[in-house]
């Protein structure tokens, strides 16, 4: 195994607030004893269950699939569970993502964010009686939405993008990854519909091209890309595009 | 009191749960109650496939796909369920289809399927390609559709509640309570139907491929209320978790033609499986490795050995497995598309769990006796498909199928009849009394007595590891039973720290570590009970499987007192397939 091991000290400064405590958020320094293989959220564990156990965050699959522990990591969104003390230094900053309200430490108000996702209608709409097996769809017609369907929903594009940041009512990357997912599917037949609402005012043009969400998907979704899809459809009216 | 009333109230939003959910939403009043996000889920993590005979590659029929199910689950499979699963596998793939799942496709545009561990053609000829999948992320994209269909269905969630009781009375369950984590109070849901999908218990263990949420609540809040469980000695050890960290590699490298090799570079499982070589059943695989490692064959005689795909090449690791080989990359920094994978079993799944009928309807004793508006479905549920050991892929196929069971038969069969049973007196007194409790030790903080909850989650695990792992014998089982009743009595004094209401997952952890606890008790009770070896559960003192005295299903009743369980037995149900000895 390539990746050097033994046991280092990290210096962990971590964004508290507990609103019925603290008037404002502080920052607070721990040091851990890691090892170069620990995830970030196995140092926060650590933390969590030997130092403080009041240090509150989301976690739950701890290997990148479940899109919980989204947090803002020496000033970029990554989830805890995909970042390997190895690959984070000795001196780390941690934080809850920028854009979303803060409920407690790093533990964000995701409520806004779902209903944003909902708002772009994010089911395959097709109203034809569906055949006794499978509706056919090409290898080729899977693929050209493959990418978008990897989305799991952690918020990190979301909470990188400065156009969200200025204007919480955008619907934002997340949401327009999800309705690509099914504007390219071709068993699917709103996306008419889903264009109307995106082809508005907090639609996809308030994306400035500004490649965050792609640098923060932990996915590797090229979200901006996505989104630039989208964009062109509206613009062309037609998904059957290059 | 905050208090909420629906006909129908279904606890966890995994597979299982949403499956329960989409055949009720249009036309009852239905709540789903989940202490995370729905997406969140851990049927999300589930990477190979779901099983079905549609027999798009080659010829297939859900009778092969029963057999090889019981006989997967060597012989402990209650058949009549197994037939359900099997049959109604194939509606259901094509209903997450018409929903939009998006399978991978064959060059016709169907439904692209693969070759699993233990899935054959004619009884066991060889292997079949029966695994309908989408790419090695088949648990994301069910649970992803799922949800996208919630949404469509406008289905009423609970996000971020902690269930914590079960409420029964008049003989019916009526009820259940939770916590809200974001603000700590506590709410009572008063129902007509109960339906728990909360999933497995992987955390009792170290090594183990589950998310930390996979702590055995709706086991655990079940059984402390009186309701037995079943065969909770039969957990699956996945045999090719990362080295250390546990995550799941999925079975569906094997499937694509992975090796597992010795420090030898020797395919040891060709030698224990001729046929079916790398795809014999998990429980064996698991066997044939820890016996590699027991006699000196592990990688530098270290306790794992290696998963192989680099003669696959790139183009079909990128295509086929791309998730898996990223994660041996990003974890232990190993190459997959040139480097051999470090690999070792790791706790996976509860073939056990609450006992239900066909329907999903919860048992209460060895008569098959029903608790009226109960229903479970998934893995806290034993049907009992599974057996002694589960088939790659067959956990998602037992979720969509016993998922849209229990909706179907509350919606036509139990709602038309059913009623409110009326809440028991202070319905809340006992989780508010456990969570106020809790809170009270936690004001004492870090300078207050007792050792922290970690210390004896740790324990936990390690002595489960070590005592109720993939070999057992009496010696260790027996003093794992000591070990769990010594962890119960710690769980009662240790030091916790943060007396918030707001989001307080210390509160929400011990909570979890007390219902892994109780889950561990049955486990290792159960197991200490059966004198033979029978799929997952391997005695190295009764090494082989006694059909005379254990064809049966434990189930295991709560002491009221401190004690060891009560252990009854049911019968297996066989229409089929009488019991032989299982060859690979």
């Amino acid at each position: 195994m390539a990746t050097a091991t033994g046991t280092r000290t990290i210096h962990i400064k971590v964004k508290r607030y507990q609103p019925d405590k603290d008037a404002k958020p502080y920052w607070q320094d721990f040091a851990v004893q890691a090892e170069g293989n620990d995830r970030l959220v196995d140092v926060l564990n650590k933390i969590k269950w030997e130092q403080d156990g009041t240090l509150t965050f989301r976690r739950s699959c701890v290997h990148g699939v479940c899109g919980s522990d989204a947090m803002r990591v020496n000033g970029r969104n990554r989830l805890a569970c995909k970042l390997l003390v190895n690959d984070i230094g000795a001196r780390v900053t941690v934080e809850p993502m920028l854009g979303f309200p803060v409920i407690r430490d790093l533990v964000v108000d995701m409520e806004p964010f779902f209903a944003k996702y909902e708002k772009v209608k994010p089911y395959l709409m097709n109203d034809e009686p569906a055949p006794r097996t499978e509706r056919l769809q090409s290898p080729e017609q899977r693929e050209r939405y493959d990418e978008t369907t990897k989305c799991i929903l952690c918020g990190a594009c979301t909470g990188s993008c400065p156009s969200v940041w200025a204007n919480p009512d955008w619907v934002g990357p997340a949401s327009i990854v999800n309705a690509h997912r099914f504007i390219f599917d071709s068993r699917d037949h709103g996306g008419a519909e889903r264009m109307q609402i995106l082809g508005d005012r907090n639609g996809v043009w308030r994306c400035r091209t500004i490649f965050n969400c792609s640098e923060a998907c932990p996915r590797g979704i090229h979200v901006t890309d996505a989104i630039e899809e989208v964009k062109r459809a509206i613009m062309f009216g037609t998904t059957d595009i290059a | 009191m905050n208090y909420h009333k629906y006909d129908v109230v279904i606890v966890g939003a995994g597979g299982a749960g949403l499956m329960s959910a989409m055949q009720l939403a249009h036309n009852t009043s239905v709540a789903v109650i989940s202490k995370l996000y729905p997406t969140r889920s851990h049927t999300g993590a589930a990477q190979g496939g779901v099983a079905a005979a549609l027999g798009n590659q080659e010829e297939d029929h859900w009778k092969w796909h029963m057999f090889d199910t019981v006989k997967g689950g060597d012989y402990l499979v209650d058949q009549d369920a197994a037939e359900v699963l099997t049959r109604e596998a194939i509606d259901a793939v094509y209903d997450l289809e018409h929903w939009g799942l998006p399978f991978n496709r064959t060059e016709d545009g169907k439904i692209d399927q693969r070759r699993f561990g233990g899935h054959t053609r004619n009884f066991g000829e060889g292997p079949v390609r029966r695994s309908c999948y989408a790419a090695d992320r088949t648990g994301h994209m069910i649970l992803q559709t799922m949800y996208q269909q919630s949404v469509k269905n406008q289905v009423k969630f609970y996000n971020e509640y902690l269930m914590l009781d079960l409420l029964i009375n008049d003989g019916q369950a009526c009820g259940v309570v939770a916590l809200c984590l974001r603000d700590g109070t506590i709410h009572t849901f008063h129902a007509k139907t109960i339906v728990f999908a909360t999933g497995g218990y992987g955390r009792a263990w170290r090594i183990t491929s589950n998310a930390l949420a996979c702590t055995g609540d709706g086991m655990a809040v079940a059984y402390r209320r009186g309701i037995p469980l079943e065969d909770m000695e039969m957990y699956q050890f996945h045999p090719t978790g990362l080295y250390k960290v546990g995550i799941l590699l999925s079975e569906a490298a094997r499937g694509e033609g992975a090796y597992l090799l010795n420090k030898d570079g020797e395919r040891f499982c060709v030698r224990y499986a001729p046929t079916m070589e790398e795809l014999a059943p998990r429980d064996m695989v698991s066997r044939f490795i820890v016996q590699e490692i027991t006699e000196g064959r592990g990688i530098d005689g270290k306790d794992y050995v290696y998963l192989s795909v680099a003669h696959l090449g790139k183009e079909k690791i990128d295509a086929k497995l791309p998730d898996i080989t990223d994660f041996a990359r990003n974890y232990l920094g190993v190459e997959p598309y040139y480097e051999p994978v470090p690999i070792q079993p790791t706790a996976h799944y509860a073939m056990g769990g609450i006992p239900t009928d066909i329907e999903g309807r919860v048992i209460m004793d060895e008569n098959n006796t029903t608790l009226p508006g109960m229903y479970a479905a998934g893995e806290v549920a034993c049907v009992s498909v599974h057996g002694a050991n589960r088939l790659g892929t067959n956990s998602l196929v037992d979720l969509i199928v016993f998922g849209r069971r229990a909706g179907k038969h509350i919606a036509a069969k139990w709602l038309p009849e059913a009623d409110f049973a009326p809440l028991p007196p202070n319905p809340d007194a006992w989780a508010t009394e456990m969570v106020e409790s809790l809170l009270a030790r936690a004001s004492a903080g870090a300078k207050g007595k007792g050792e922290t909850q970690e210390a004896i989650r740790q324990d936990l695990r390690d002595s489960m590891m070590e005592n109720a792992g993939v070999v057992r014998d009496e010696q260790h089982l027996t003093a794992q039973m000591a070990k769990v009743a010594e962890l119960k009595e710690r769980w009662q004094t240790m030091r916790l720290m943060d007396t918030s209401r707001t989001f307080n997952t210390e509160l929400m952890e011990v909570i979890e570590l007390g219902n892994l606890i109780e889950c561990a008790e049955a486990t290792v009770a159960g197991a200490l009970a059966r004198q033979e070896s029978r799929g997952a559960h391997y005695r190295s003192d009764f090494p082989t499987r006694d059909d005379k005295n254990f064809l049966q299903h434990t189930l295991a009743f709560r002491s009221e007192t401190a004690g060891a369980p009560e252990l009854r037995y049911k019968p297996v149900v066989i229409t089929e397939f009488q019991p032989k000895e299982r060859k690979y």
